[in-house]
């Protein structure tokens, strides 16, 4: 006992001093990558990654994967999975196409019916994860094979939505100023994004907040952290679970609708694999599968980091697509294994 | 079975024993859908004999159909059942993966040539080397899950997302056509026998499980470790290596899955084949009523489970469901199941047949 | 009620299947003292405890606190909180992916918002208060899992309870620490809050505490007054043995079969382990009953861990029939015919969906190889054997081990030991939580097989246990071998006194 009062009274002194933390450490590095990445490619490749616009064009084609990301990040800060937010992506996508076009259904209507199926989705998968704790995992991935199928039931065939107010609203462009460039002919070339942008940033700033600083977000954390200590603190385990489903399905529902005004189409095959990387970019962006640890801001860079790779890639000229899947599973393989030499070295 | 009390003791207690036997629940979902098409249509169980273009005896019909679609998932059943016990968790890689031994193949076979005249290299090292491939990535998946400790799902993410490009790597994303006849063997016929060579192999399969069953300790110590790792580690067991072997050993199904899948198209397309098997194969293992979290299995069960599975499928397709459209359905059948097993919901079960029975003697006093 | 009393417990039941965890068990607690809860490992104190908190569903019993007219309800940690019982565990009930603020104040208020700053502050303040090394906005995984304890002791005495429990706090604390705990304590005492305090640490209870009640099989032994409850016989009182009749348990004192002085089946020297206990040197004889005795936390587990190569073996060296072997993991020391009973039963012993027959063989089986499966018929004999042999009571050869009642369980895994024909069996609390029969079957199976020539080491909680089955005995105190009685000196009070430490009278 003497021995140890010395040691103790040492760990006291460096207390002080703030340690990074494993979230924290996640979180920089990840950051760090994608500096590096995408500051090595405005060095080495140049050309469009110089543009302010090569930002925004990524920020407009992952929009809808940022949304699904940031859910995803919900349910694994809680400990669980869902993996069948693509294919609510694309259930949304197939169904508000047909809503409009085929039941001539304005655009407020089709954005609700967006938000219906997912939650819709929510309250079902939640109920059954939550309240009958049966794994995540199974019953999202049951999900997702019942999202898929069920779009090819509403309709077979991919198709262009002609409605004329939708087209309207996915064409929209905010300019955003001061950002743009001057292109060869000497033009000065505004820098624009679109809608989808702004509602996929307000969600993240949103979520960052909500996780930060409101009681519930803590207790996302808090129930992953250890649900039983948790439980012992007196918060409601099986509710905050149910929440993040339900959260992150609502949040798949929007995704949808973004994605949707995105491609203006319908299609069985929209977001194949959207769960997949949804899930590498929690994880790149420093989401610890065991729960209790991720950030949205982390998720966010993740989503960024992601694409970053798949248009260094293809600009490399690499572009055969094999490539891009490779080099993501590359990553998303070292990420989840210095997770694993991470929290393997917290338990010794 | 809580109505069957008192006076029909022993048909209760006949059934119960039974419904206790695992392999009761994929059997009974077989025989009901064997009785859904009787009814429907009694002409689902006719089996024709009849000669195809090139001459050879063939037996057609939808049993034949089953028998020979559900080899490939009876195979994976097999080694899914081994991971699902010993690591109480599922590879959803098996499709990429089968894709990755299908390109394989296709390689040795053609070299670099998109359609050689004659084969590059005999069928069989192609086979083996494709063997060795697919081990050392069930290898690659057991370390990630034995060693660090990773769930098995999300380890098995990585090779999923990688698994089909990988397999457009190795060939150059070209699809190269096998024009040998013999190499059609594997997964259509061979002249003469008028049974698809698949369900030999499944068989052969199954044959080569049983006995490895029997005359190793491979399920004593899968299951084991599923149910009790620190207690398996106590008795002098290497936990880490059984979950590691188990992922090996699925390694080697999806090689000779990928082998029939090629073999019945002399062709590959990446990104098509196979596809969602791993859902299949899954469900085969949960319809056998093993425990997905791992533990005691029942090989036979699962078997079961796999071409009860296939006969759905089949039935789906006949009643006209369209291919893109099967997964909604199969969904819903394993929302059932695994509602169904699910600890609270047995418990609660229990305690409302308690209460019924409770309930009924008392009006019966 | 009483007057003074804020919490009654009155004839509390707790069964869990198979098992009686309390029975009608009485507790009052008054206002302002320090109650110490004793007894030992299975005694109940935890279950009590859990029952109190609303971990637990009490099976039958009442509840009274200060200031409610009707029995309380307690369904879940929360309705405790709400009632003004606030608790620490031994294992840190906190969320180390928090702040320390968080961990303080978390799920203990109502409504959406929270004052973060003011929060912040007021953790601060207690923090420093109580004088933890700690910032309120420090994740408390950074924390040395001493400071996390205080840090879950904040909490619990800023909820201003009327009942504060802590359940073995000071496992982890030095001794710095632990006095502060006890000014703390004593404040909270003078302000009339009432203590529960649980600690098997006996120095502990003799330094805070006013009364002391002392479980012992789910029951009550009694409440005492601390200054009429010596020390000694607070640990007699513990083990259920009486001061009067302790005399007369030597009579039945082994018979020590002793073979060559110089033939030792196992020597350890200065052995170590991951698990946190002090090197210490082992040595055992063929035929010999030797046994570790100590308080549960003494490290008796560890010991035989470590020479079994449970562990994770960090330094010294074991010799087998005088040959040095290195044993790192089970299965070397099971191939030199060492055979471990573990403490456990749930968790390292049974693998509870497998029959009792594949239980029996496991360990067995593993040491015949991979490739060498016992046929069903063979194994079938086997077990029934066995199942013979030690009277196990099964329907059959098939039935899973988890049907077993705990007693049959335990022989279960002592014949599974016994089917390696081991040179050496460890036995480690191996009439744990069975009946009494069972208990005396076991004991003098172990006689038995040592006169056999089996070396065996047993360890038990229960001493008299240990009187009548071994020959020599190692008493452990706080991780560390700190005596060894042998021959005629091995009487329970000098085993209490060696365990107790310091003065006995």
């Amino acid at each position: 006992m003497a021995l140890s009062t010395k040691k103790s009274a040492a760990a006291g002194q460096v207390q002080k001093k703030k340690k990074i933390t494993d979230a924290n450490l996640l979180l920089i590095i990840t950051i760090a990558i994608f500096l590096i990445m995408y500051i090595g490619a405005m060095i080495f490749l140049g050309g469009g990654f110089l543009n302010a616009q090569n930002l925004f064009n990524i920020l407009m084609q992952q929009s809808a994967l940022i949304i699904t990301a940031c859910g995803m990040s919900l349910v694994m800060i809680t400990g669980g999975i869902d993996i069948s937010v693509g294919g609510v992506v694309a259930l949304v996508c197939m169904s508000c196409a047909v809503s409009l076009d085929y039941m001539n259904w304005n655009v407020p209507m089709s954005i609700l019916l967006a938000l219906g199926i997912g939650l819709a989705y929510g309250i079902v998968q939640g109920f059954l994860v939550a309240y009958l704790e049966i794994q995540p995992f199974i019953i999202s991935l049951a999900g997702m094979f019942f999202a898929r199928g069920m779009t090819t039931i509403v309709h077979t065939e991919p198709f262009n939505v002609q409605n004329e107010a939708f087209t309207a609203l996915k064409n929209t462009r905010i300019i955003v100023p001061g950002m743009g460039n001057v292109n060869r002919l000497g033009n000065y070339i505004d820098a624009y994004i679109n809608i989808g942008v702004i509602v996929a940033l307000v969600i993240v700033i949103g979520l960052f907040v909500m996780l930060r600083w409101t009681k519930l977000g803590r207790s996302f954390y808090a129930v992953g952290g250890n649900s039983q200590s948790a439980l012992m603190l007196g918060i409601n385990v099986r509710r905050t679970k149910f929440i993040a489903h339900l959260m992150c399905s609502v949040l798949a529902g929007i995704a949808g609708y973004v994605y949707f005004l995105y491609v203006g189409s319908g299609s069985a095959s929209h977001a194949s694999g959207m769960e997949m990387d949804a899930i590498a970019s929690s994880i790149i962006g420093g989401t610890l599968l065991t729960g209790g640890v991720g950030n949205i801001i982390g998720t966010f860079v993740g989503v960024l980091s992601l694409s970053t790779i798949q248009n260094i890639v293809s600009s490399v000229g690499l572009d055969e697509a094999w490539w891009t899947g490779i080099t993501v599973a590359a990553m998303l393989c070292l990420f989840l294994v210095i997770q694993s030499v991470i929290t393997s070295r917290k338990r010794d | 079975m809580q109505k069957t009390n008192t006076n029909k003791k022993s048909v209760g207690q006949m059934l119960k024993n039974l419904t206790r036997k695992q392999i009761f629940i994929p059997i009974v979902a077989l025989l009901l859908l064997a009785l859904f098409n009787l009814i429907m249509d009694p002409s689902f169980y006719q089996i024709k004999f009849g000669y195809n273009s090139a001459g050879n005896p063939v037996l057609s019909g939808y049993i034949i159909t089953i028998l020979d679609n559900g080899s490939e998932l009876a195979i994976l059943a097999i080694g899914m059942t081994l991971v699902t016990a010993a690591t109480g968790g599922q590879d959803i890689s098996v499709g990429a993966a089968i894709a990755i031994a299908g390109s394989v193949i296709l390689r040795v076979l053609c070299g670099t040539e998109a359609r050689p005249a004659e084969l590059q290299a005999p069928i069989i090292v192609a086979f083996l080397v494709a063997c060795v491939v697919s081990m050392l990535f069930g290898a690659f998946n057991g370390i990630l899950v034995a060693q660090f400790k990773i769930q098995p799902m999300v380890a098995t993410l990585i090779l999923y997302t990688a698994g089909r490009n990988i397999a457009a790597w190795i060939n150059q994303n070209q699809l190269p056509i096998v024009s040998d006849a013999t190499f059609g063997y594997f997964g259509g016929m061979i002249p003469g026998i008028p049974i698809p060579t698949p369900v030999f192999i499944a068989i052969a399969c199954i044959v080569i499980t049983a006995l490895a069953l029997k005359f190793t300790n491979l399920g004593l110590y899968t299951q084991s470790v599923g149910i009790n790792e620190s207690s398996s580690r106590l008795n002098g067991l290497n936990p880490k290596f059984i979950k590691f072997i188990t992922f090996v050993i699925l390694g080697l199904c999806v090689a000779v899955v990928g082998l029939i899948k090629v073999s019945r198209l002399s062709t590959i397309n990446y990104s098509v084949i196979a596809k969602d098997i791993e859902m299949d194969a899954i469900l085969a293992v949960a319809l056998g009523g093993n425990a997905l979290s791992g533990g005691k299995f029942n090989m036979p069960a699962s078997i079961m489970g796999a071409y009860t599975i296939q006969f759905l499928t089949t039935t789906l397709y006949k009643f006209k469901v369209a291919s893109e459209a099967l997964p909604a359905y199969k969904a819903v059948v394993v929302i059932i199941l695994v509602v169904m097993s699910a600890p609270i919901v047995k418990e609660r079960l229990a305690s409302l047949g308690k209460k019924l029975r409770a309930h009924n003697a008392k009006e019966v006093g | 009620m009483k007057e003074k009393s804020v919490l009654e417990m009155r004839g509390i039941c707790k069964y869990f299947p198979g098992v009686r965890a309390l029975h009608k068990v009485d507790f009052t607690l008054c206002e302002g003292e320090i109650h110490a809860l004793m007894g030992e490992n299975g005694a109940g104190k935890s279950t009590l405890i859990k029952v109190l908190t609303g971990v637990y569903e009490k099976d039958e019993g009442e509840i009274f606190l200060k200031g409610l007219d009707k029995p309380a309800v307690i369904h879940s940690p929360q309705d405790a909180q709400n009632l003004g019982i606030s608790t620490v565990y031994q294992e840190i009930t906190l969320c180390p992916n928090l702040t320390v603020a968080e961990n303080m104040y978390i799920g203990r208020t109502k409504g959406v918002g929270q004052k973060w700053k003011k929060m912040n502050r007021d953790a601060d303040k207690i923090l420093k208060s109580l004088g933890i090394p700690a910032e309120a906005t420090q994740q408390l995984s950074s924390c040395s899992i001493a400071v996390q304890q205080m840090v879950a002791i904040a909490r619990a005495v800023d909820m201003e309870c009327k009942v504060l429990i802590l359940d073995e706090p000071t496992s982890s604390l030095d001794d710095n620490e632990v006095e502060k705990l006890f000014g703390l304590m004593r404040d909270l005492k003078a302000k009339g809050v009432g203590i529960i305090f649980v600690t098997h640490f006996l120095d502990q209870v003799y330094e805070v505490c006013d009364k002391i009640t002392v479980l012992r099989d789910g029951q009550l032994v009694g409440e005492y007054e601390i200054e009429n409850l010596p020390r000694v016989q607070l640990v007699a009182k513990m083990l259920g043995k009486e001061l009067d009749d302790m005399s007369e348990i030597r009579d039945e004192s082994p018979v020590y079969h002793g073979a060559d002085e110089s033939e030792y089946v196992i020597e350890a020297e200065g052995l170590q382990s991951d698990a946190g206990i002090k090197p210490f040197n082992f040595h055992i004889k063929k035929g010999e009953v030797n046994g570790f005795a100590g308080l549960l936390g003494s490290g008796r587990s560890e010991c035989v861990r470590a020479i079994f190569g449970a562990d994770h073996v960090t330094a010294g060296s074991v010799k087998v029939k005088g040959k040095k072997v290195k044993i790192s993991k089970p299965i070397d020391a099971m191939k030199h015919g060492i055979a471990y009973l573990p403490e456990d039963r749930k968790v390292d012993g049974i693998v509870g969906d497998l029959s009792v027959r594949d239980n029996i063989i496991l360990a067995q089986q593993v040491l015949r190889g991979f490739f060498r499966p016992y046929s069903k018929a063979e194994a079938n004999k086997i077990a029934e054997e066995y199942i013979k042999l030690l009277d196990i009571k099964t329907a059959s050869t098939d039935t899973p081990i988890k049907s077993l009642s705990g007693g049959n369980q335990q022989k279960v895994i002592l014949a599974r030991w016994l089917l390696t024909h081991p040179d050496y069996l460890i036995l480690d609390e191996p009439t744990r939580g069975i009946d009494v029969g069972t208990k005396v079957e076991i004991q003098k199976l172990v006689l038995k097989l040592a006169s056999e020539g089996m070396s065996v080491t047993f360890i038990s909680s229960e001493t008299d246990e240990m009187l009548r089955t071994c020959s020599r005995l190692i008493i452990m105190r706080d991780r560390k071998v700190v005596g060894e009685i042998s021959g005629n000196e091995l009487t329970q009070n000098s085993i209490m006194s060696t365990i107790a430490g310091g003065d006995i009278k």
